[in-house]
């Protein structure tokens, strides 16, 4: 099969600690060139060494031009410029198309870069009012028409339906939902940057939090928060002269098929499974072969699908798999070892970039109070919209 | 013809373009209508090109109103302040009959009823001048 021979390399990461009330205030393209400067500093490289820059579709600077904009600002020449629309699925999209840009040889080092930093307001603007819509509420928008004047809005209802007819097919209790959550917390309790690391959380704790679209329990919903990450990925060659241990990406796979979940093909057979069928066979790799997997968790159910459209279980075994596993970085299974972002903290379109920041850390051995004995594979897989985009990319440790 | 107010003042309501002007000006007179191409691809929501095919041959056909009830959720908490007033409310992910699906709020059924795969049937919400907009209930 063609495609990624693994020969580009994660050397740094930076990552803002998710927070509610931020006590800096940055403007975009301040907090871009902040995490330019920690992420390169982590890999022990210099802004001089960076030819392209990846970002996603949020720049409050700019509307147009956005990758010139940060280009400019940062005083650098870009050979591979980028910015990527696809939700929460944009921090593993952004690595695996950096990681596609240097083995074609457009480029030796990309910036992957992701905020939703709290920002300074025009204090001249009236205040703003912000799109519950997603952006679909435009005139001429499908979503305008046919979807909120039915109150579908935002991501809560979508993953409620999918998870009333997963419930429906295989049987799905929530006890089994809740384990993920309260899993998760417990890995959160290990890491000194997440927004929930002091206080642990029980099964009857995530059951009795209110309702707010049935099944999902307010516990088993991600908080937004702000904050910001960065990635640096450059060539195997100057990957051998950085501080860390290079983690290469050595399968990648995408695949999107909606954007409303009214048009998701079936509710309980994802597209996850093409993208990481894809990234499996790239990297020749299974998943018995992976040490960590860290899987973008908006939602509980979210968890549980993409374990069994990712292979890790059968499909209609999810609920049993994580009732049978320790989901901790002290178990069998460890999964979302930062707590996930139900408990690390979603910083917005940055969110998904916590589980390539943390699964690089675990592989690099810097992961602290949670660090995995034996971290040489990765699995990460990213989500976004209402399971509408799905990048899965596959790390592995030099 | 009755009229049942499901969701008085009904917001936000649909503002057509013209490509989707026939299925709203259907709805004005209780008529559920869907489009389908020469290959007999029916599909929702409006467009110009079949999303199977492409094909721009598309005619509007009258649906029945029936289908089943896919999925759905009951929102105990509003997801935006238009529907603030309607908490519990039901979204319903609607399979039609005719193939679609579609997404439209599940009313006049008791909550604790309310299963995946029920038969449904569409209800009509009165909505201004240029629309009615549909609903579905348990049949």
């Amino acid at each position: 099969m063609r495609g990624l021979r693994g020969e580009a390399a994660i050397v740094g990461v930076a990552e803002f600690a998710p927070t509610r009330k931020p006590e800096k205030l940055w403007m975009g393209l301040e907090a871009y060139s902040e995490l330019a400067r920690m992420a390169l500093d982590d890999a022990g490289l210099t802004i001089g060494d960076v030819d392209a820059v990846l970002t996603g579709n949020n720049l409050q600077e700019a509307q147009m031009f956005i990758p010139a904009t940060i280009i400019e600002y940062l005083g650098i020449e870009s050979h591979f410029s980028e910015v990527v629309d696809l939700g929460g699925a944009s921090g593993a999209g952004l690595v695996l198309r950096a990681a596609m840009a240097i083995e074609m040889g457009l480029c030796e080092t990309a910036l992957c870069m992701l905020y939703t930093q709290a920002h300074h307001r025009n204090p001249k603007a009236p205040p703003v009012n912000y799109a519950r819509d997603w952006g679909g509420g435009v005139w001429g928008s499908p979503q305008a028409e046919f979807e909120i004047p039915f109150g579908a809005v935002q991501g809560t209802y979508g993953y409620a339906m999918i998870a009333n007819r997963y419930a429906h097919e295989f049987g799905l209790t929530g006890e089994q939902r809740a384990k993920v959550a309260v899993d998760q917390r417990t890995n959160a309790l290990a890491h000194p940057d997440a927004v929930f690391r002091n206080t642990p959380i029980t099964t009857e704790d995530v059951l009795n939090s209110p309702m707010i679209c049935s099944p999902l329990h307010m516990l088993e919903i991600v908080m937004p928060c702000m904050g910001g990450a960065a990635v640096v990925v450059t060539s195997k060659e100057k990957a051998s002269k950085t501080k860390n241990r290079p983690v290469y990406v050595v399968g990648g796979g995408e695949n999107t098929t909606h954007r409303s979940v009214t048009y998701e093909p079936d509710f309980t057979h994802s597209p996850i499974k093409a993208a990481s069928d894809r990234a499996w066979a790239m990297s020749g790799l299974k998943p018995k072969d992976i040490d960590l997997a860290s899987l973008y968790d908006c939602y509980t159910i979210t968890v549980l699908l993409t374990l069994e459209d990712t292979g890790f279980c059968g499909k209609g075994e999810a609920g049993r798999f994580v009732m049978e596993h320790d989901l901790t970085y002290k178990g069998d299974f460890p999964m979302n070892t930062h707590g996930g972002q139900l408990s690390f903290g979603q910083a917005g379109i940055a969110g998904g970039m916590s589980h390539v920041t943390e699964a690089v850390l675990q592989l690099q051995g810097r992961a602290g109070d949670r660090q995995l004995r034996k971290c040489d594979t990765a699995f990460v897989n990213g989500n976004g919209g209402i399971m509408s985009e799905q990048v899965s990319i596959i790390l592995r440790g030099a | 013809m009755t009229v049942t107010t499901y969701r008085p003042n009904p917001s936000p309501i649909p503002n057509p373009i013209p490509t989707s002007a026939p299925f709203w000006a259907g709805t004005k007179e209780h008529r559920l209508m869907l489009q389908r191409c020469p290959s007999g691809h029916v599909f929702y929501y409006a467009r110009t090109h079949c999303p199977q095919c492409l094909s721009k041959e598309l005619e509007w056909f009258e649906a029945s109103g029936r289908g089943t009830l896919y999925s759905f959720t009951v929102c105990e908490r509003a997801q935006s302040p238009d529907f603030e007033p309607d908490v519990p409310y039901v979204v319903a992910a609607i399979a039609l009959e005719e193939g679609p699906r579609m997404t439209s709020l599940l009313v006049d059924t008791p909550h604790d009823q309310v299963r995946c795969d029920m038969p449904v049937e569409v209800v009509w919400q009165e909505a201004g001048d240029e629309v009615a907009m549909p609903y579905f209930r348990g049949a």
